[in-house]
């Protein structure tokens, strides 16, 4: 009886996918394109989603390859700002932000609270049209000839100096910021009205309670960025001069606005990949997280404080000694949440019955990387070693292992996880397993040879450096090379699953979500009859009664 | 080796003697800030390693082959605060820690020596107090205190010395300052750090310290004839500066002597100390804070003096100390008084061209 594993699938030579699903349901490329089912919408994101991550993969292959010789041979100093800039805007405005949010959390939040669809359906099709409209403007914007402001536009380089496309870009920027906008407000409204009876707020599975965090970052921190992208767009065509000294104003006062909005995104980028290593963990140990409540609250904790570090982006810009030491303190504060979620996670394996399935490997994967990504924070957020660390290499590995290492893993974990439910067919195993291995240690050849070159203070943003930097970025560019082909696998894999995967049947992980207990793929309105929540969530007894009784009815209806 | 594969060779003797691990310090912070920094990966290895060594021995311990059945355990409040309470003291030591050594990277002693660098795309111009003027490069004395101030003439750059572990933002429109102590005389790489356009990545330079006699020699054999505060003076005598500051008893702009560093009373009431930062608003924006007793009527000069004219007519203030030095100037000009009307945009190019390398 006990195997290593907890897949457990229905007989294959009876099983068959069910006829009526969301898939099935309707056909037809105008039934995807008109479709208001948030399932159908989370696979339009994936696909989309999927997409820009290959090209922005794409330019920061580009960018390894330039950095592999000293000299600037692969293209000119011009040309590579530009693939800096496109990877940086492409993989965070277009791959990061929405990536956990719009298509899991679109896939998953009302099948997890027992709901038939978001509070606002039409609206989720719109954020997705937005969406897709700022993305295909970036596209335009490469294809024409690109941006070399960096993604972070610093003024006055992207108001005065720069005669790139930086109003289309800001224009694609902003759009797409009111696709994130949109989420988040579908998201708090399905997550405050939509809930199945019973199911309390302490009932929600800690995904829920992730993305609800996140949700009121998107809402409240995205029209700043919006703000600022309209002034730089004002100060471009009527020279305002809110930005430009010699008009009075302050060239400082954009990295504010900036950053009081991207700082808080780097939570709306990772709050829903930890949810998803919450639901992974708890169901591949088979326990409840450790300590629920804990949990939770850091998630909410993690979303109030993101609103206060903002300055800690510009520790030797000039700000107030005194607004570097309340900021640094406040920094330190915001990595105390997280700290607690890792400890509770490790903790939720203790007494359980740990399987390894490739979920499990992305979400383990995810909890080393993340603690790296977060220590080498505290680094950055304290003042005195952020003189010498930043807008360095080792701030460059630093985001990379918390969104990279953690989040693109997180996300990984996750698809792997759900995507029984979303096509109703399992991925092949071994070689998805291969897979996150070869991710993981692809990951750390590229990226952690980038905090000692940080340290010995090669720059960011260099297309040239002293040859002494070679050797680390030889290792690093191999290791981009193995990291490649981690990506590209799964997308192999997974496209041969949907035809030749095996059927998963409802619940093939053995889980407690509610998701679990209807059938994969699911109906359009998610349940054949209203869920009603009557236990705690990740109660595994309470799965294992209701298997019980499950068994017990087919056998008397059989005899 | 050698026969077998002369690439991999020629890579193993460029790996052994050409690699660095870790950045030469060769300042008075540096070894200040690695041991903060070594406390710190020492912290980071130590929860790292607490993390997977708990994950990897509950993965052996209860992997479900050993333990097929779960058990249910809610959470432990004291778990709970032993790792909200260890982390949070580990990071507030890490806090303070880093906050006296920033402090101590933006407070320059009253003694130092102060150094002006004006950033553009993509070079660093160096202008020092007796007139020695580099580009991309900055020769310092070890064992003294440097102060210096950075400006940038259109985009935000940033100056950094990987072995001072010291970085300071050079911002358009706006002084700021960090100091150092060189150590080691050698030659250490200077590179911009904040992305500013195209050529970024060669705005790079060496720092270059010298023994205090070396020092000396490169001063006296690189000068290139006046002070920065005597470009300064021809500077204010040609933008005719003296006509209202001539600290005559009817003069309509205030006495610039003695007034660096002194608290002054603002005609809107308040006072404001007269530092670079307050000079050089005077200079390009006069009507923003006017010193009392006097009407705003100074013209502003944005746009007439470049970024190193602002430094050298602040320099040239800041070595003021009495009335006579300014009619001095005055008369050592062969401006009459009357010029005192002209538009100053006239003089433009050559009140630039005073102080050009």
């Amino acid at each position: 009886m006990s195997t290593n594993t907890i897949v457990s699938l229905p007989d294959q030579t009876t099983a068959r996918i069910p006829k009526d699903n969301y898939i099935s349901r309707e056909n037809g490329l105008l039934s995807w394109l008109l479709t208001s089912d948030h399932k159908r919408i989370a696979i339009l994101y994936l696909i989309s989603l999927s997409f820009f991550f290959f090209i922005g993969g794409a330019l920061a292959g580009l960018i390894r390859l330039e950095l592999l010789t000293p000299q600037t041979d692969l293209m000119a100093t011009d040309t590579y700002n530009k693939v800096f800039t496109m990877h940086g805007v492409i993989m965070v405005f277009f791959f990061l932000v929405p990536s956990v949010p719009a298509t899991l959390g679109n896939f998953l939040i009302p099948m997890m609270i027992g709901a038939k669809d978001l509070a606002l359906p039409k609206v989720n099709l719109l954020s997705w049209y937005l969406y897709m409209a700022g993305g295909l403007l970036a596209l335009y914007t490469m294809a024409v000839g690109g941006v070399d402001t960096g993604w972070t536009f610093t003024t006055p380089l992207s108001t005065h100096y720069v005669n790139t496309n930086v109003l289309t870009t800001g224009l694609a920027v902003f759009v797409a910021g009111f696709s994130s906008i949109l989420t988040g407000l579908n998201f708090i409204v399905t997550i405050h009205k939509m809930r199945a009876p019973g199911m309390t707020w302490f009932r929600l599975p800690l995904f829920i309670w992730a993305h609800y965090a996140a949700s009121i970052l998107m809402v409240l921190a995205t029209p700043v960025v919006a703000i600022a992208i309209v002034l730089v767009a004002l100060e471009r065509t009527i020279g305002i001069g809110v930005f430009d000294p010699t008009k009075g104003g302050d060239p400082l006062l954009f990295q504010h606005l900036f950053w009081f909005y991207s700082h808080p995104a780097v939570y709306i980028m990772i709050l829903p990949g930890m949810g998803v290593i919450s639901e992974v963990i708890s169901t591949f140990s088979r326990k409840r997280v450790f300590g629920y409540t804990a949990v939770a609250f850091s998630s909410v904790a993690i979303a109030v404080f993101g609103f206060f570090v903002w300055a800690h982006h510009m520790f030797i810009m000039g700000i107030s000694n005194y607004a570097v030491l309340i900021f640094s303190l406040l920094t330190m504060l915001v990595a105390v949440p997280s700290a607690i979620k890792i400890f509770n996670w490790t903790f939720t394996l203790y007494k359980g019955s740990i399987t390894f399935e490739t979920p499990m490997l992305y979400a383990f994967g995810f909890m080393g990387l993340f603690t790296i990504g977060g220590m080498t924070g505290v680094f950055l957020g304290s003042s005195g070693t952020d003189i010498h660390l930043t807008e360095t290499y080792f701030i460059v590995a630093h985001f990379h292992f918390v969104m990279v290492g953690g989040m693109l893993m997180a996300f990984l974990s996750g698809i792997h996880f759900w995507w029984p439910k979303i096509t109703g067919r399992m991925y092949p195993e071994k070689l998805s397993q291969l897979a996150a291995m070869v991710t993981f240690i692809g990951f750390n050849f590229t990226f952690f040879p980038q905090f000692i070159l940080g340290t010995l203070g090669m720059p960011r943003r260099y297309a040239s450096y002293p040859p002494e930097f070679q050797i680390l970025n030889v290792f690093s560019t191999a290791g981009a090379t193995i990291l490649g082909v981690g990506y590209l696998l799964p997308v192999l894999y997974l496209v041969w699953s949907l035809r030749y995967g095996a059927i998963a049947g409802n619940n093939p992980w053995q889980a407690t979500g509610l998701e679990w207990q209807t059938q994969s793929p699911p109906l359009t309105e998610n349940f054949a009859v209203m869920p009603v929540m009557d236990h705690e969530a990740y109660d595994y007894e309470w799965l294992e009664g209701q298997q019980q009784t499950q068994k017990e009815t087919e056998a008397t209806s059989a005899g | 080796m050698n026969h077998i594969s002369p690439v991999i060779w020629q890579f193993l003797v460029k790996w052994l003697t050409n690699f660095a691990l870790f950045p030469p310090e060769a300042s008075k912070i540096a070894p200040q800030m690695d041991a903060l920094y070594f406390f710190m990966v020492l912290v980071s290895l130590i929860g790292l390693t607490v993390v997977v060594l708990l994950v990897v021995s509950f993965s052996i311990l209860y992997n479900k082959k050993r333990h097929p059945v779960a058990v249910q355990v809610e959470g432990s409040t004291l778990l709970e605060a032993t790792w909200t309470i260890i982390p949070l003291g580990l990071f507030l030591v890490m806090f303070v820690w880093g906050a006296l050594i920033y402090f101590r990277v933006f407070t320059p002693p009253a003694n130092a020596m102060n150094i002006y660098i004006v950033g553009k795309q993509w070079m660093w111009k160096t202008e020092h107090p007796g007139g020695q003027h580099e580009i991309n490069a900055l020769h310092v004395p070890s064992g003294r205190a440097v102060q210096l101030t950075l400006i940038s003439q259109d985009v935000f750059h940033s100056f950094s010395i990987p072995a001072f572990r010291v970085k300071r933002e050079a911002i358009p429109g706006r002084y700021t300052t960090v100091w150092f102590e060189a150590t080691t005389p050698g030659t250490f790489h200077l590179f911009c750090t904040q992305y500013c356009g195209t050529n970024h990545s060669q705005m790079i330079g060496d720092i270059v310290v010298l023994t205090p006699e070396d020092y000396r020699k490169w001063l006296a054999s690189s000068t290139s004839g006046a002070s920065l505060a005597q470009n300064g003076e021809r500077l204010f005598a040609s933008l005719s500066c003296a006509a209202c500051h001539n600290a005559r008893p009817d003069a309509r702009g205030p006495s610039l002597a003695n007034v660096y560093g002194a608290k002054l009373a603002l005609s809107t009431g308040g006072t404001i100390t007269a530092d670079d930062a307050y000079l050089r608003e005077s200079i390009l924006n006069p009507s923003q804070h006017v010193t009392q007793g006097y009407a705003p009527i100074m013209p502003t000069y944005q746009g007439q003096i470049s970024e190193e004219g602002v430094i050298a007519l602040i320099e040239y203030i800041k070595n003021l100390n009495s009335d006579y030095r300014i009619q001095q100037t005055l008369n050592t000009t062969d401006l009459p008084p009357e010029s005192e009307g002209k538009v100053p945009a006239a003089k433009g190019p050559a009140s630039q061209g005073t102080v050009k390398p």
